[in-house]
């Protein structure tokens, strides 16, 4: 019987947060657009709130569903806000499928949690359908798939395979003489894919200045820190040495993440890689930097924790 | 053997008949393709002349993609190119293309349902002496499980020019299964491709004969033999491997005593086991089974791994008189 009033009790929670997030996102835009942040009619610290309210709808799914990717939805949350909220991405919600549309590739599709919530804010769907997060039948599967969600363009889960599509895709806009742009999001982990790399010397050789990689480089894999998995550092010589331009950013600063969006192609002729240093699980004190967080599932009193942190009232 | 009078060809032995690498038809219809539709682009791993896409590189050089030696990149370059609205002929030799970027084709072709057309050049043991390396025998297994993901095994030039042709207007992701052996031509000058149909080359009613690719023509060969012992074969070009003609499978069974399948690939999981997965639950019939069995091919020629495995008009022939209990 306990068992089934903490059931309850959790429900509720959860309404209440998914609520809560339906009515609160996008309620400070008007306030947003007056006060400008660089490159973008956002500013950074709109963009930080929405990001927190990104972070805490990724750990109610990952609550509800029971699986997901909590260290590396938080870790990615101020780079998708950014994107997509700053006005990054030319994109249009309304026409999914617009020729014209900027690509933006998931490659690190486990995150699935963070990418289908700014997706929702965006307003490719509606937020409550973020509460179906890998329930029987839901069009949010575990990891995303294109045929069942708007906003979605490729299908990722296993590792190394958005590049080389985002490769693709520049070179098709290439072909078709089109401006469109391709922003491409890895994990730090995901580099060890030899696909990337693969893609890397095709980007390279066709010069794609329309391609930007993004690496999300918060320093863990699944099962432990990258470096003592498989010692990647240096991560930008390695990227410059395949033909690009590389520049390092702050991944959790909205204004350096706008201002270096803002510059693609930031050596024209050559393809971008920004490496967006992160903390894996960053805003969340327990999940910071801590790699069984990688998959970890937050349970009520963790987002109880989480909404306080984020300074986000979810109320009773 | 049959009562019933069966029309067959009596068409020039395969001996005289002209051998033709479908290659050529392949390369051809593929220019053609991409003067006419400007969407029509290509992808290789640099084996640009074994693709045979030299006149196609020189004439479209802005469609035109060598990717290098990297297949994952070249199957997942494909999917962005679909993406990005063009319709991409990615091509490269059947072993490496489908191995070597498997898990590309499940997920960024068959589960995004990418419109790229794969082309798996030099397919079955064409490669022959280079070794089961260079084979690609397990790619029929392999392809014709994903979902959504249509496999088309080309017969002779005209067949494979006339499935290229098809590949451009099917929307959704095709993988071309194009051999180097030279072969006869095995259909009529007006032949129409038509996917999930099979394709009658023999009239027969004692037995049916399913192949495809390669095996098509030794088929028929050992169709014409039978006949000279008055046994009727059926012979079916399944080209389609997927979808497959169901129909025209179940109508076998109803209609012969019993189905022979010969493909240029390993027995298990290729056409055998397809038209054995319909006819076990549906209409069991008696059925033999050529191909390649679970073992990796000794050195040798195409044309001798061929015959080392049993693919041959005579060893067809001999599977129907066993099929049949006719003492030899």
């Amino acid at each position: 019987m306990a068992g089934r009033a903490t059931l309850l009790y959790i429900l509720i929670a959860m309404i209440r947060t998914i609520a809560y997030l339906c009515n609160e996102w996008g309620k400070p835009m008007e306030a947003a657009n007056r006060e400008t942040g660089r490159g973008s009619s956002k500013s950074a610290s709109w963009l930080q709130e929405q990001a927190n309210i990104i972070r805490l709808s990724a750990m109610t799914m990952t609550n509800h569903s029971g699986l997901g990717h909590t260290g590396g939805d938080l870790s990615a949350s101020d780079i998708l806000a950014t994107l997509y909220l700053g006005d990054v991405l030319r994109v249009n919600p309304m026409e999914p499928m617009w020729p014209q549309r900027d690509r933006f590739i998931m490659s690190k599709g486990h995150c699935s949690g963070a990418f289908y919530s700014v997706l929702a804010a965006k307003g490719y769907f509606p937020k409550e359908l973020l509460a179906t997060f890998m329930d029987p039948l839901s069009r949010l599967n575990g990891h995303p798939d294109r045929n069942k969600l708007p906003g979605v363009e490729a299908n990722t889960g296993p590792l190394g395979h958005g590049l080389p599509i985002g490769v693709g895709a520049a070179l098709a806009a290439r072909m078709r003489g089109e401006s469109w742009r391709i922003f491409v999001l890895t994990g730090d982990g995901e580099l060890q894919e030899g696909s990337n790399w693969e893609a890397a010397m095709t980007a390279q050789h066709y010069n794609l200045d329309n391609l930007i990689v993004i690496v999300d480089r918060n320093r863990i894999q699944q099962g432990d820190f990258t470096e003592k998995t498989i010692r990647m550092d240096p991560v930008a010589p390695k990227w410059a040495a395949f033909g690009f331009a590389v520049e390092e950013v702050d991944g959790h600063d909205h204004a350096a993440l706008l201002d270096v969006f803002s510059r693609v192609p930031i050596a024209p002729g050559k393809p971008t890689c920004i490496i967006a240093n992160t903390i894996k699980g960053k805003g969340i004190s327990f999940a910071e930097n801590e790699p069984a967080w990688h998959h970890g599932v937050p349970t009520k009193e963790h987002l109880a924790l989480a909404a306080r942190e984020l300074v986000i009232e979810v109320g009773e | 053997m049959s009562a019933t009078p069966a029309t067959h060809t009596t068409s020039t032995k395969s001996a005289e008949r002209r051998l033709i690498d479908c290659r050529d038809a392949y390369s051809k219809t593929l220019e053609a393709m991409a003067e006419q539709d400007a969407r029509v682009c290509a992808v290789v791993n640099d084996s640009v002349s074994s693709t045979k896409l030299k006149n196609f590189k020189s004439r479209f050089p802005n469609r035109f993609v060598n990717v290098g030696i990297a297949e994952q990149n070249m199957v997942g370059v494909g999917a962005g190119l679909a993406n990005g609205g063009m319709v991409p002929y990615v091509c490269g030799a059947s072993c490496f293309l489908t191995a070597r970027a498997m898990e590309q084709v499940k997920v960024d072709l068959g589960y995004s349902k990418s419109n790229v057309k794969l082309c798996g050049m030099s397919s079955g043991m064409a490669y022959g002496e280079l070794g089961p390396t260079h084979h690609s025998i397990e790619d029929m297994a392999w392809t014709r499980v994903i979902p959504n993901l249509t496999v088309v095994v080309p017969a002779d030039p005209l067949e494979t020019a006339a499935a290229m042709r098809y590949s451009l207007e099917h929307v959704g992701p095709m993988f071309l299964r194009i051999s180097r052996m030279p072969v006869p031509e095995v259909h009529g000058g007006n032949y129409q491709f038509e996917l999930g149909k099979a394709v009658v080359l023999h009239e027969g009613d004692d037995v049916t004969l399913m192949a495809n690719g390669v095996m098509v023509s030794r088929a028929l060969e050992a169709a014409e033999s039978l006949a000279s012992k008055g046994i009727f074969a059926r012979v079916l070009n399944m080209s389609s491997m997927k979808p497959m003609d169901v129909d025209a499978v179940l109508h076998a069974a109803r209609t012969t005593r019993g189905i022979v399948t010969a493909e240029e690939a390993f027995a298990a999981g290729g056409l055998g086991g397809a038209v054995a997965e319909i006819l076990a639950v549906r209409h069991p019939v008696p059925m033999r089974i050529l191909g390649v069995p679970d073992v990796f091919a000794p050195t040798g020629s195409a044309e001798f791994l061929l015959e080392h495995f049993g693919l041959t008009a005579r060893r067809i022939e001999e599977a129907v008189l066993d099929l049949l209990g006719v003492k030899k």
